[in-house]
């Protein structure tokens, strides 16, 4: 598909197309698919590592002397719970309990937050989050003081480490410091969307194309390569991370993505709380599910998914798994129907093919 | 010698289909595999079939989407490659030879002068936006 001309770059955009990468739109955004090929990319980063530009993501920063008690209203997870450094999971839900967003919250200081937050809501998540902010707290909405570099692997910290003065091994996982790379000021958080180990690197972005140089240049003796979003997209699948306009969007509550961990329903009130309480009591009516293809053919996303011969769900991801070498995929099935082991059917192209309900995440790395 | 082979004919689709006699041997282009990247799928007629001139005759799936195939011909499916069920990955790799999709008993040969000539084809690989 060819972006048009409204689509946005980042700091990067000419480097990837040095280096060959297939450019697609993706939420606005023109940025690489694939460089050498997405089964190659999506290796790299499961045995040695692999380099993503991740700038397309937007950053929100939360100040002030209530700058806690936004940010803690704003998403479902316990920002009580954070330590300077840290950095939580969590949802920013609608009143009716539906996602605005899910993102990363960072504490970098008693009256500072920082939060990760997907390229194409941005601007929503930002007015989402000042339009119910009756704290002394200012929200500032930070993307464009911020690229954002991801190194993913087993050789990640090898790599990363060989660039920067910070002892990466003393970053737990789930944690930030803020320090220098390539000789530049960094955010170095031990995130990612992989399922591996590795870091997200935030730097101003005029600094990104020389980083980006620079990390590719340290990961030469592991193997790194460039990765695109293709890569991306079927490692976080197989780590069953939740991709925003799939698995969770603004008629999807937590309780129905799995993703109860990230509701904390005892720290007090927030947004969504009252909705997701009666949701509770109610009950859900469906349920995310891992699947995996017996019959010949890929589950795409969007495609329905039968039951006994009728309708019951759809697929939220689907794809090949380049790790398990197996068709996978993610759906929704009535609550009653999911379970592990069951036999399901996927429409595909006019054809009813086979698959049967896993256990998840599908890929988990040895620790 | 180029790319594309001059012998073959080439759709705007980008398929490619080699006459020999009564016979066409169809399949993907060089270009098609590329855009479309690692591929890890083929659906394809069975023997027996009849495909139409520009009508849906498989489909061919990399990592990230599934992208229909049209007959470059219209005719009767005479022999499917069966080793890409296993190895779809040659198509990748060798998409105008090993990597044949099917061979077509042409029903109408003068379909032939709809399609596109390697020089064609390849001037509107250059031109397409």
């Amino acid at each position: 598909m060819a972006a048009d001309s409204a689509s946005k770059r980042t700091p990067l955009y000419s480097v990837h197309r040095l280096l060959g990468a297939r450019m697609v739109d993706f939420g606005g955004w023109e940025m690489p698919v694939q460089y050498s090929g997405i089964m190659e990319e999506h290796h790299a980063v499961r045995r040695a590592v692999g380099l993503f530009d991740v700038s397309h993501m937007g950053e929100i920063e939360i100040r002030g002397p209530e700058a806690f008690q936004l940010t803690d209203f704003v998403s479902t997870n316990a920002v009580g719970r954070l330590k300077i450094g840290q950095a939580q999971y969590s949802g920013l839900l609608y009143e009716h309990g539906g996602f605005v967003d899910d993102v990363l919250v960072h504490k970098v200081a008693e009256d500072h937050y920082f939060l990760c937050v997907n390229a194409s809501n941005q601007e929503k998540d930002f007015e989402h989050i000042a339009g119910v902010n009756r704290w002394a707290a200012t929200v500032e909405f930070a993307s464009e003081r911020y690229a954002q570099l991801a190194v993913q692997g087993p050789r990640a910290l090898a790599t990363l480490q060989k660039l920067t003065p910070v002892d990466l091994a003393a970053i737990r996982y789930y944690h930030f410091q803020d320090g220098e790379v390539a000789g530049t000021p960094a955010r170095i958080a031990r995130t990612g969307y992989t399922g591996e180990d590795g870091f997200e690197i935030y730097v101003g972005p005029e600094e990104a194309p020389r980083i980006w140089g620079e990390a590719l240049g340290a990961g030469q003796e592991f193997g790194i390569k460039p990765c695109g979003l293709g890569a991306r997209n079927t490692l976080r699948l197989e780590a069953k991370m939740a991709l925003y306009g799939h698995e969770i969007h603004a008629s999807i509550t937590p309780w129905e993505a799995e993703l109860g961990w990230i509701v904390k329903m005892d720290k007090g009130e927030f947004l969504g709380r009252k909705a997701l309480a009666q949701l509770a009591q109610r009950g859900v009516r469906r349920k995310l599910m891992g699947f995996e293809m017996r019959g010949r053919g890929i589950a795409r996303d969007g495609y329905e998914v039968f039951l006994d011969g009728s309708p019951g769900g759809w697929v939220t991801s689907g794809g090949p798994s380049p790790t398990l070498n197996k068709n996978i995929g993610l759906c929704y099935l009535p609550v009653e129907m999911a379970e592990i082991g069951r036999t399901i059917q996927v429409l595909i192209r006019g054809q009813l093919v086979e698959a049967v309900t896993v256990p998840t995440p599908f890929y988990r790395r040895a620790k | 010698m180029s790319a594309y082979p001059e012998s073959y004919w080439y759709t705007k689709e980008h398929e490619w289909v080699h006459v020999e006699g009564e016979i066409g041997t169809v399949g993907i282009t060089l270009h098609a595999q590329e855009q479309l990247g690692d591929i890890v799928y083929v659906e394809l007629p069975k023997v027996g079939a009849h495909v139409q001139q520009g009508k849906t005759l498989g489909s061919v799936e990399s990592v990230k989407a599934v992208s229909d195939v049209y007959a470059p011909v219209s005719g009767e499916v005479i022999e499917v490659n069966e080793s890409l069920a296993e190895m779809p990955e040659t198509l990748n790799q060798d998409p105008h030879g090993a990597a044949w999709l099917v061979r077509v008993r042409l029903s109408a040969p003068e379909e032939l002068g709809q399609l596109l000539t390697a020089s064609d084809y390849q001037s509107y690989l250059v031109e397409e936006p």
